[in-house]
């Protein structure tokens, strides 16, 4: 299994049954190999269907989805399934195998050999932040959160190149979500595969995103970007609303005060100072709520590294 | 017993003239069996009901209940009819407290399930309104739980109905009576009482069908009579 | 297998033997040793014999049945609904109905007793099979397990509590049925009862201890189908009965 693949939509249309009206309709897009793509949009916007339709849960009508080059009809349904990893969001783990054999599932399809089997278990349950010792416990026995832990493992277990997932964290309390979403970035920073995640929550999609692919209604693809140019530019009204009046102070939390460049010395206004590690949205906030223009900014050890203006967030809009 | 002919088909059609033949004897015969099975499923009715919607409103004694089945199943009629038998002696008593027993495995197990199980929202919002513990009983629990107390009925009377014939050993007469004497009646007879029996068995299901949907309240009618309960058995 | 040969009758001497016997007590241990041999003991035997044969049968056809309905959605109402009809049919009756047909034998009390197994354990496998919730299918489907693999690999195993949970209710109403073909061949735990209730003095012992057995044959195999849960699916941790 390699690493990481890259994914292209080309063209791909789904069309209702009996009703008029296009599910997907000539959705196109590029997912470089290893970066991590978030489908966006409204209910009924179609993003599940399209991400379904890579692993070949949902046939579409015309067009073609191709993974590293080759077509995912070149291969049987199952043969596909085997080589890719899905996660949704009842997570679905078999409650009658433990956790262990819930993640061997796909290496015991695949035909590893018993030691490997074990040995990729053990590392994957370190992997996702579970303990020795959970692979004999029962999904029952877990929380929503472990639970969903074990679905990403269950997924990763055969090294797959390709991850898929389904509104994961939708169904889990908002502690619980941030927590998981750091990890799954942390995660996707080591492993380094193609994932796909479908969303109806922008918030997580701007989170998490490499690129963002925005949906509409119909199946329509309204914007492909980067989260910051989705941010700056969105490309039309419907973009712009999904995203929310506050896009400007969005764009800024995407960045920190380590980011960006400093003015040296220190001012009298800005003390206290704020670590370099807070984001350029918190800084402005706390700037308005001292009703000053200019903020201090120290490392870890407390040395000042520099002075942030109010006007050097606005440049960087 | 003597060996009858193998697949002999023109004995259904003598059954058929038998019941035909002698029908006002076996209608006297049915409102025999009747009369023991009312007057046992009422005995039955008179413990179990209660006890097992009290112990179903408070959560209790979920042990008991089940016990009470799993006992109520093991407990062969044959068995317990014997028993009687030697207990009180031959004839209509020691046969109404033997079904009797055998009434009230399904009936106490079914009404606890039927009241223990209704839905807790729904108790849990009327306690909140103030409701005391006997008017969510009655207007609530009861209401609700009336589609689960039926089918413990119908087990229980099905059941009764047709056991009876086995207790004819037992002088509990009935159609029992013509069943367990095949020297007199000839297996055409013999057949004809047991048609008549699995005919009352269905009469008495559809009746109690009826009574329950009489009975429930619009909201509660559900789609599915039928449940799958299985408590006792078809003796 | 022993078949169609009954224990020999009793017949309580009550001018011999201890005088227990001789005063009818309720239970005589030293009838019920002296006796075992000859009239409990393959009493017994004839009547697990009879269950097992039924039970053992009667799983099997539902047990394709349900499998078959479980594929073909449409079997599931049909079938259903003859169960239940047929559950209603005192087993008395149903004996007596298929004497034409079949005879004295043990294909007819085992055809009846089949068919009362089969009614019971259909509905239990077929919702068993059905307890997979939707998204562990999906979950097993996403992951590249082929139709057969989930059946096998998913939906058997989850169905196995359900499946149990019917064989109990079956197999100790069987039992319990079982007696009842006394009234037709002289051959398992009803037997002995029936005999003696056709006597004008029935002997109390042998009906309690005959009766005795029979609850204890039922609540033993009730016992070691829980535990038999217990040990398939240490997964399910329900309080059903």
């Amino acid at each position: 299994m390699s690493d990481a693949a890259e994914i292209v939509f080309d063209n791909v249309t789904k069309r209702y049954e009996g009703r008029g009206g296009d599910a997907l309709h000539e959705l196109s897009f590029e997912i470089p190999a290893g970066a991590f793509c978030v489908l966006v949009g409204p209910s009924g916007g179609g993003k599940t269907t399209a991400l379904k339709m890579i692993n070949r849960l949902v046939s579409f009508d015309s067009g073609d989805i191709r993974i590293d080059g080759r077509s995912i009809r070149d291969l049987s349904a199952v043969e596909l399934r085997r080589g890719i990893g899905y996660v949704i969001q009842q997570v679905g783990l078999f409650p009658h195998m433990t956790i262990g054999e819930n993640i061997a599932t796909v290496p015991r399809l695949l035909g590893w050999a018993k030691e490997r089997t074990r040995a990729r278990t053990m590392e994957l349950l370190e992997l996702v932040g579970l303990e020795n010792g959970d692979e004999k416990r029962y999904p029952a026995e877990l929380s929503g959160g472990q639970r969903q832990r074990v679905g990403l493992a269950r997924a990763l277990a055969a090294d797959p190149p390709v991850l898929l997932m389904d509104e994961p964290f939708g169904a889990l309390d908002p502690i619980t979500r941030f927590r998981l979403q750091t990890e799954l970035k942390r995660l996707h920073r080591e492993v380094g595969k193609t994932i796909v995640f479908v969303t109806h929550d922008i918030d997580e999609a701007i989170s998490l995103a490499d690129r963002i692919a925005m949906l509409r209604q119909g199946g329509v693809l309204a914007q492909y970007a980067t989260p910051d140019e989705l941010l700056a530019h969105p490309a039309d009204d419907f973009v712009a609303e999904f995203i929310g009046g506050d896009r400007a102070l969005r764009r800024l939390a995407l960045k920190r005060l380590s980011d960006c460049a400093l003015a040296p010395g220190s001012s009298s206004e800005g003390d206290p100072p704020a670590p370099s590690t807070m984001t350029v949205r918190n800084a402005v906030s706390l700037m308005l709520e001292r009703k000053t223009e200019a903020l201090n900014v120290a490392d870890g050890d407390g040395h000042i590294l520099g002075v942030f203006h109010l006007r050097d967030a606005e440049d960087l809009l | 017993m003597t060996l009858a002919d193998a697949a002999n088909l023109h004995t259904f059609v003598d059954a058929f003239r038998f019941i035909g033949d002698n029908f006002g004897f076996l209608l006297g015969k049915a409102a025999e069996q009747l009369e023991l099975s009312g007057a046992a499923v009422g005995i039955a009715l008179f413990v179990a009901l209660p006890l097992g919607i009290v112990l179903g409103h408070l959560h209790r004694g979920s042990g008991i209940a089940i016990g009470a089945s799993i006992v109520g199943r093991a407990l062969p009629s044959l068995v317990l009819i014997a028993a009687f038998l030697t207990l009180l002696g031959i004839g209509f008593v020691n046969n109404m407290v033997a079904l009797a027993v055998l009434a009230t495995g399904p009936i106490l197990t079914n009404s606890f399930d039927a009241v223990d199980r209704v839905d807790p929202d729904a108790v849990d919002a009327a306690r909140g309104m103030g409701m005391t513990g006997t008017q969510i009983l009655r207007q609530i629990e009861l209401p609700l739980a009336l589609p689960l107390l039926f089918a413990g009925l119908r087990v229980a009377a099905v059941t009764v109905v047709a056991t009876a014939p086995i207790a004819a050993v037992a002088g509990g007469g009935g159609l029992g009576d013509i069943i367990v004497n095949q020297a007199s009646y000839r297996l055409a007879g013999v057949l004809g009482a047991s048609i008549c029996v699995m005919i009352l068995s269905a009469v008495v299901f559809l009746g109690l069908l009826g009574l329950q949907a009489a009975v429930t309240p619009a909201g509660v009618r559900r789609h599915r009579f039928l449940g799958t309960s299985l408590e006792g058995s078809p003796e | 297998m022993t078949l169609g040969k009954g224990p020999p009758v009793v017949i309580p001497n009550f001018g011999q033997g201890s005088s227990c016997v001789r005063g009818d007590h309720t239970l005589c241990w030293s009838w019920v040793r002296d006796h075992w041999h000859d009239t409990l003991g393959p009493a017994l035997v004839q009547h697990i014999e009879l269950t097992a044969i039924a039970v053992g049968i009667g799983f099997a056809l539902a047990f394709a049945l349900a499998l078959a309905a479980h594929r073909v959605r449409r079997i599931e109402q049909p079938v259903g609904i003859i169960a239940a009809l047929l559950y209603t049919i005192p087993s008395l009756a149903l004996f007596q109905f298929l004497i034409p047909f079949t005879g004295l034998t043990w294909t007819t009390v085992e055809i009846a007793l089949v068919s009362y197994t089969l009614v019971i354990l259909f509905p239990n496998i077929v919702a068993g099979l059905q307890s997979a919730s939707p998204d562990v299918l999906e979950a097993a489907r996403g992951m590249g397990l082929t139709r057969m693999q989930t059946l096998l690999r998913v939906e058997l195993p989850l169905a196995v509590p359900a499946i149990i949970g019917g064989l109990r209710v079956a197999v100790v109403s069987t039992i319990s049925i079982a007696t009842i073909a006394a009234f037709l061949l002289p051959d398992g735990l009803g037997y002995p009862i029936f005999l003696a209730l056709k006597d004008p003095t029935p002997f109390k012992t042998e009906i309690y201890s005959a009766g005795v057995l029979a609850v204890a044959l039922a609540l033993v195999c009730d016992a070691a189908l829980m535990l038999l849960r217990r040990t398939l699916a240490p997964w399910a941790r329900r309080r059903l009965a």
